[in-house]
């Protein structure tokens, strides 16, 4: 553990009736990081979240936020951080200026509308500031959200699935704009279900199951743990592939085959296998894992060695 | 460790909450002074001739002090009450739960905005029902205590009521089997003296019915208790309200899970 850790969790559990939700754990997210918070449903991340937000309290361990306790400091704790919560709700008294200027005032921030006409601008919000917040389309009010939690400047940010069901383009520019905030030194914590968005955002990522954290590493280390495993997808004009390949076939349809090889190295013997035996190799193509692959492959407990960074 | 109180996250949730119901005026301020009005008229027409319920008052008068009360109790529990479930309901608590309020800054500010709008609409009755029963200010003091008292009370049985509901259906039982009643068997359309000993003690039972009867003696300087009694009973009532409150709020009480 470092003392610059923008968000400390030890031995954190939470338990909703017979459903574990946190079982005790570990986590460190370090000032400056893009981090990335990835698991299938019920894993635990939102109950993380919330637990980091102050939204629930854990049944035992301990969690802070630039050093503040978010329960014994929750104040200080809470003025460190932003949330972009997973759904979308909104006040339909206010307008999207008023809201924001609100939830300055919250964070005890009285003259903020410098602040908060770039946030707008940045958000593409500018020509909605005074309309009120159900005139808006679902992207609109999902940038609101992200607005809302950037208004009071907290140096950490946590975005709960903020690209769910949103439009490529608010996702690019969005985007862009928290890469900025991550450049300017703010700490990004991501959860999605879009795993290419945090293989190309994320510096360090978690995977979450069951309430436990089971694997923690840098993503290129996640990756490249697979980086000696090829997928091979073929389709055969004629012929069919020798039985003793049936090991390595992950599926077939018709002609078409996919198989996973556990080193680069066996693609060419292989295609030498099927030649010799009949086979015409009408279309092939070779690739290495993703870090989809490697969450399928983590979450179904096939791939070990997983926490080290 | 966290301070108690911080003034600007306090003002702006009770600002909040002001332009919360003064953006929808209609429903929250003028209908409400236009049903006291209907009460005015229809039960001073019915009953003007044949009740007197103090000597030299006309019964359309002793209406009036009942009714202001009663508008303002009703709007202060409403004015808590909906804000707190409607925000639960749409998923909007969060925004007020994620900043670093406390639970005494949520408190305050919540029943401060749910008196201002009873005080409000209670101020609206008055001015519209003196054109038709005009009334005498003995004390203006006590009638301002009263007024007060009385809504920081509602308004704070508002916040519980919406932090206990998890749903409209259980506010509308409260309000409908704990709110009304309380309030219609207060006195406000008449004395306590011309009930039964037994309904007598009852209504002593009743905290409404010592808000509206300190209320009426501001205006006529009769009474069916002692003032200072009545206020008695409304700073001990408000203290327990506020104890149960504060403890919801600082426990996280259905509202931080």
């Amino acid at each position: 553990m470092t003392a610059q850790a923008a968000i400390r969790v030890e031995a954190l559990a939470k338990r909703f009736g017979s459903l574990q939700a946190l079982d005790g754990i570990d986590l460190e997210v370090r000032c400056g990081e893009f981090f990335g918070l990835l698991g299938p449903n019920g894993a635990g991340k939102t109950t993380l979240i919330s637990i980091l937000a102050g939204l629930c309290r854990p049944d035992a361990g301990r969690a802070t936020v630039m050093g503040h306790d978010v329960r014994t400091d929750y104040r200080n704790a809470r003025r460190m951080l932003g949330v972009v919560p997973q759904e979308i709700v909104f006040d339909p008294f206010f307008s999207v200026r008023e809201t924001l200027v609100i939830q300055s005032g919250y964070f005890g921030l009285r003259h903020n509308d410098a602040w908060i006409d770039e946030i707008l601008e940045h958000l593409g919000l500018s020509s909605k500031a005074g309309a009120n917040m159900r005139s808006l389309s679902g992207g609109m009010k999902r940038r609101v959200l992200v607005a809302q939690a950037l208004v009071h400047r907290p140096p950490v940010i946590i975005l709960d699935e903020p690209t769910a069901g949103v439009d490529v383009e608010l996702r690019q520019s969005l985007w862009r704009f928290i890469r900025r905030l991550n450049e300017d030194g703010h700490t990004i914590v991501l959860t999605t279900h879009y795993l290419e968005e945090a293989e190309a955002l994320c510096g360090r990522i978690a995977m979450m199951k069951g309430g436990r954290v089971i694997a923690l590493d840098t993503t290129a280390n996640l990756v490249g743990r697979m980086r000696d495993r090829v997928v091979v997808r073929l389709t055969l004009s004629a012929g069919a592939l020798p039985p003793a390949m049936a090991a390595r076939v992950v599926s077939s349809e018709g002609a078409s085959h996919v198989l996973r090889l556990p080193d680069p190295a066996e693609v060419e013997p292989l295609l030498a296998q099927v030649r010799e035996a009949g086979g015409q190799i009408a279309e092939l193509s070779v690739t290495q894992p993703d870090l989809e692959e490697v969450f399928v492959q983590t979450m179904r407990g096939t791939l070990a060695g997983t926490q080290s960074a | 460790m966290s301070r108690a109180f911080c003034t600007a996250g306090f003002r702006t949730l009770f600002v909040k909450e002001l332009m919360r119901f003064w953006k929808v005026s209609f429903q929250t301020v003028f209908a409400p002074i236009v049903n006291a009005l209907l009460y005015l008229v229809v039960f001073a027409h019915v009953l003007e001739e044949r009740v007197q319920v103090y000597e030299g008052v006309p019964y359309r008068a002793f209406l009036v002090p009942g009714l202001v009360m009663m508008a303002t109790l009703q709007n202060a529990f409403a004015n808590s009450s909906s804000s707190l479930i409607q925000s639960k309901m749409t998923g909007n608590i969060i925004f007020m739960l994620l900043p670093p309020l406390s639970h005494v800054e949520i408190f305050l500010a919540y029943v401060l905005a749910a008196v201002a709008r009873g005080v409000i609409v209670g101020g609206g009755v008055l001015a519209v029902t003196l054109f038709l029963a005009p009334v005498p200010f003995m004390h203006p003091l006590w009638i301002i205590t009263f007024a007060l008292g009385g809504a920081a009370i509602l308004g704070a049985m508002g916040l519980l009521a919406g932090i206990w509901a998890d749903k409209v259906d259980q506010l509308a039982a409260f309000q409908n089997f704990v709110i009304l009643p309380f309030t219609f068997l207060s006195g406000v359309f008449y004395s306590i003296h011309s009930l039964s000993a037994t309904w007598q003690l009852v209504s002593r039972a009743n905290p409404f019915f010592f808000m509206i009867d300190g209320f009426r003696y501001g205006f006529f300087g009769v009474s069916d208790v002692d003032p200072w009694s009545s206020l008695a009973v409304i700073v001990g009532t408000f203290a327990v309200l506020a104890a149960v409150n504060l403890t919801m709020l600082r426990t996280g009480y259905k509202l931080r899970t």
